[in-house]
């Protein structure tokens, strides 16, 4: 090798974690080079190993893990032979780490200033009278505004992108040479992941320092990164440059994981793996083995779908044909045809009473202290109306109110003002702790956003889905209790001897398909899907999102999709409806929100979601 | 434990679930912790002893013999004779009857009591949670051993009032933990979804939400099952509670004690001895029982 010795080299890393099943390996075999000043993407889904190998490379894996085989050198240091005490002067001084919870990486009852003096003095970089200068020099080269006042915040007085600049100031505290930044931006707002990843690339070129961007979003990382590792199952499958790897993927799981991301200009079916696209023909059973993607976690369901469908299960309203133009014009055709739409909402409010905690620091330092109202308002009185079998999306970032939105019309909370009609009944009007034993309950169901918490550890599948036919539904007999859930597994695709399972012994995808199956258990007419995908992996996202779609044109329901992100809920929906702080800024048909939006919140939205502008 | 290793290597794993899963996972468990399966070991005695010590035992333990009076433990006595010439072994044996049932029964009750007192107030909140919150700063106001022996005074000197006594004692304890695990399952999403399939609140307390709070609950009632071997024994001890001649470790400690001075130790060595093991092994079991519920742990 001429090359030059890399800032980092993991050669042929194998690392072991003991757990109570056996002995697994979470990573096998894999080189990774990092040069200087180079920004380096490692690319994978859950449970492919690259946390752990980011750990493997501090060496702070937890005691059951363990590096078996390889070597991890860095400047040229061995890392598996350093001594801990090596190890930790070297942590924090010459390799730094980002986590993903901005907020739980940092001591909530500490000062944030103080926080970062106390990495400045571990690592004595400065003398003790020159600290607070100094950490209010990096509060401001992390773009806060007004650091010397936010040198006394404690983190809860900030927001999450706040946090997590406070986080970055920590790690580049020390001038470190290279930078692991782990999923640094899931959990935030897309216009916040832009500004960070922004500030992140910004200030690692600046310093010459490399960087090695952990992430699941493949956009991301082809759009700040110079080259790109993809991992999968433990193993580096395709190391590339960006650009080679965004444009031709050689790798047949690049390729997966490119297919599988939503992006602008692709239908719901693209995102499914090449043999799944095009006119569906009634497909054999052996589907599954053919297709790599879907393997155990669709298990053939789709085509179950046709077949198992009782006819009692046939929808109000005839079932749209499929493809996106005609499906926006058949629910056109659905409004226009004299009956009353479904939902209505009309100036919808919630209220809550504002909190005084935190209060008294803003107050402290505002130029000009406004009298603060009263009340909060979560919701701001918005209107809008959902026509029977039609999809609408609800998106905003967080703290817009969309999920309060969604919460009231599920009349899981009351309403502080406004009118929610719901097939011609005001729903808003009856309160939230008696409509759980009403008939109308079983008409409105919901599909939450994490699969896991959403269901009971201690039910098995078949014990979850059967909850509300137990409940609300007619079927009372055992058999008939059986036989239902039977035929809803079969609707959402899960292999029946899952049904006995405990969600714990459930993947992901298994688990949101258990939860689509007990929200349409009692043929609901609207189904909220609160953030339904947005705990799965992208393949698995891709897999759920067309199965709901297949869902909603057998049995004809209306969807109100919530969610953060555009791109997600275009595939799915026929009109838009963007929030921002509690109001709707603008609404309109799906093609018309993301070709030419109106509004300026739209078009930052839009132009945030990361996407590489190769030629 | 090297087979455990080599037989499943493979990173994805069959759930296969039911016995062979249990019995795999008590494997691990016992293997990362062997004092575990040492403390289960005993706690099987104890049982056993509990239940068919009485048909076994050698002599009858209320059978008073003045010419074997005091003797020393021998091949005859294995643990010796007491003043009355009452065969110990016989007594320290047929004894962990009264105490285990004591002690089983008092936390059935405590747990009953506790236990659901505390997942309402954790999941109802408001005036529930201040009514449980202050009863359990009430009782925790006393000394426990003294509000103990208060009870069982004013209430009457019988095994009953034992029990109701060690129940109520231990009731700021269950009713915490149950509060503290209901309070943080009250949002979750599993929650919000039996709302939307149709449950009463009622149901969701006691169909959703106690079914996922009873392992820890399980670790809390192995812990203050020893407390309450050593309440029920420490009652008998001062004269309350179980009364002479029936065979219980305290009254057997009691009586041995004015003997000690003058040599003949084996009259309260022997019961104290069970009373320090049972309460051992409770300890243990709740440690290691705590170990294979907390997450934490689970690797």
């Amino acid at each position: 090798m001429t090359q030059p010795v890399p800032l980092l080299d993991v050669a042929d890393l194998t690392v072991e974690f003991t757990t109570r099943r056996g002995v697994v390996r979470a990573v096998e075999h894999i080189d990774v080079r990092v040069g200087k000043g180079e920004t380096v993407g490692i690319v994978g889904e859950s449970g492919s190993g690259k946390s752990v190998t980011s750990y493997a490379v501090m060496r702070i894996l937890d005691r059951a893990g363990r590096i078996v085989d390889g070597a991890v050198h860095f400047t040229g240091l061995d890392v598996r032979a350093a001594s801990e005490e090596e190890m930790r002067d070297l942590r924090g001084r010459e390799m730094s780490m980002i986590f993903q919870n901005p907020r739980a990486a940092l001591n909530p009852i500490r000062k944030v200033g103080r926080q970062i003096e106390d990495v400045l003095e571990q690592h004595s970089q400065v003398g003790s009278f020159a600290l607070t200068e100094k950490a209010i020099e990096l509060l401001d080269q992390v773009r806060i505004a007004r650091p010397p006042e936010r040198y006394h915040a404690y983190p809860f007085e900030l927001s999450g992108g706040m946090c997590q600049r406070v986080v970055i100031a920590l790690a580049l505290a020390c001038r470190p040479q290279l930078l692991i930044a782990d999923e640094p931006t899931t959990g935030l707002d897309v216009t916040t992941q832009k500004t960070v990843m922004d500030l992140i690339v910004e200030l690692t070129k600046e310093r010459g320092m490399s960087t090695i961007l952990i992430t699941h979003d493949l956009g991301l990382a082809a759009t700040y990164c110079d080259r790109v590792v993809v991992m999968e199952k433990g193993r580096v499958v395709e190391t590339a440059p960006s650009r080679e790897i965004f444009t031709a993927p050689s790798h047949p799981y690049t390729r997966k994981l490119m297919r599988a991301t939503p992006r602008p200009g692709v239908s719901l079916r693209d995102l499914l793996p090449g043999d799944d696209v095009g006119p569906r023909p009634a497909r054999p059973q052996t589907r599954s083995a053919a297709s790599p993607l879907v393997g155990e976690a669709w298990g053939g369901g789709s085509s179950l779908l046709q077949e198992t469908r009782p006819p009692t299960l046939t929808p109000a309203p005839s079932p749209s044909p499929r493809g996106g133009a005609e499906r926006t014009e058949s629910a056109a055709r659905l409004r226009g045809d004299g009956r009353a739409p479904l939902l209505v909402v009309e100036k919808l409010v919630k209220e809550y009473p504002r909190k005084r905690l935190g209060g008294r620091f803003a107050q402290k330092f505002a130029r000009n202290p406004a009298p603060e109202p009263e009340t909060f308002r979560a919701v701001d009185g918005i209107s809008f109306t959902l026509a029977r079998g039609e999809s609408v999306g609800l998106v905003g970032e967080s703290g817009c109110g969309k999920s309060t939105t969604s919460t009231m019309i599920m009349r899981l909370i009351d309403k502080s003002d406004g009118v929610i009609m719901f097939d011609g009944e005001d729903i808003g009007g009856i309160p939230a702790n008696t409509f759980a034993k009403l008939p109308l309950r079983r008409r409105i169901q919901m599909v939450f956003q994490d699969p896991t918490d959403s269901l009971n550890p201690r039910f098995t599948a078949a014990r979850a889905i059967a909850d509300p036919i137990l409940r609300l539904g007619d079927a009372k007999r055992r058999e008939a209790v059986r036989a239902r859930c039977e035929t809803l597994a079969a609707q959402v695709g899960l292999p029946l001897h899952l049904l006995d399972r405990f969600p714990h012994q459930l993947s992901g995808g298994q688990k949101a398909r258990v939860g689509i199956a007990r929200a349409i258990a009692l043929n609901p007419d609207l189904v909220v899907l609160d953030e339904p995908t947005a705990a799965l992996d992208v393949s698995v996202q891709a897999v759920v999102l067309n199965l709901l779609q297949e869902l909603k044109e057998s049995l004809g329901m209306s969807y109100l999709f919530v969610s953060h992100d555009l791109n997600v809920v275009r595939l799915l929906c026929d009109r838009v409806l963007v929030m921002r702080a509690g109001r709707i800024v603008e609404q309109g048909p799906t093609a018309q929100i993301l070709t030419s939006p109106q509004a300026q919140y739209t078009r930052d939205l839009l132009a945030a979601v990361p996407h590489p502008t190769f030629a | 434990m090297t087979a455990l290793s080599h037989e499943r290597s493979a990173p994805e794993v069959a759930h296969n679930t039911g016995f062979t899963a249990a019995l795999r996972h008590a494997r691990y468990i016992l293997s990362e912790n062997a004092v575990t399966g040492f403390a289960f070991a005993l706690f099987l005695l104890i049982v056993l002893a509990a239940v068919v010590g009485p048909y076994l035992v050698p002599y009858d333990p209320l059978a008073s013999d003045t010419a074997a009076a005091l003797k020393p433990p021998s091949a005859a006595h294995w643990f010796g004779t007491d003043q009355l010439g009452r065969d110990i072994f016989s007594r320290v044996v047929v004894a962990t009857r009264l105490d285990f049932l004591i002690a089983v029964t008092s936390v059935a009750l405590v747990f009953l009591m506790g236990g659901l007192a505390g997942v309402a107030a954790g999941f109802f909140g408001g005036w529930t949670e201040r009514v449980v919150g202050r009863i359990a700063d009430t009782i925790m106001a006393f000394p426990l051993f003294v509000l103990a022996m208060g009870i069982v005074a004013a209430l009457g000197n019988t095994v009953e009032n034992v029990v109701l006594a060690t129940a109520i004692v231990n009731f700021p304890l269950y009713a915490r933990v149950a509060r503290a695990e209901a309070n943080v399952r009250r949002e979750a999403g599993f929650v919000l979804a039996a709302r939307l399939c149709g449950n009463g609140e009622m149901r969701i307390l006691l169909a959703q939400i106690l079914p996922n709070i009873m392992p820890i609950m399980l670790v809390q009632m192995s812990l203050t099952m020893g407390y309450a071997i050593l309440n029920a024994a420490g009652l008998s001890f001062i004269g309350l509670g179980v009364r002479p001649p029936t065979a219980e470790w305290g009254i057997m400690v009691a009586e041995g004690a004015a003997f000690m001075v003058s040599g003949e130790w084996w009259i309260a060595f022997f019961p104290g001895a069970a009373l320090m093991i049972a309460v051992f092994c409770f300890n243990l079991l709740g440690d290691g029982l705590r170990d294979i519920v907390d997450p934490q742990r689970r690797t």
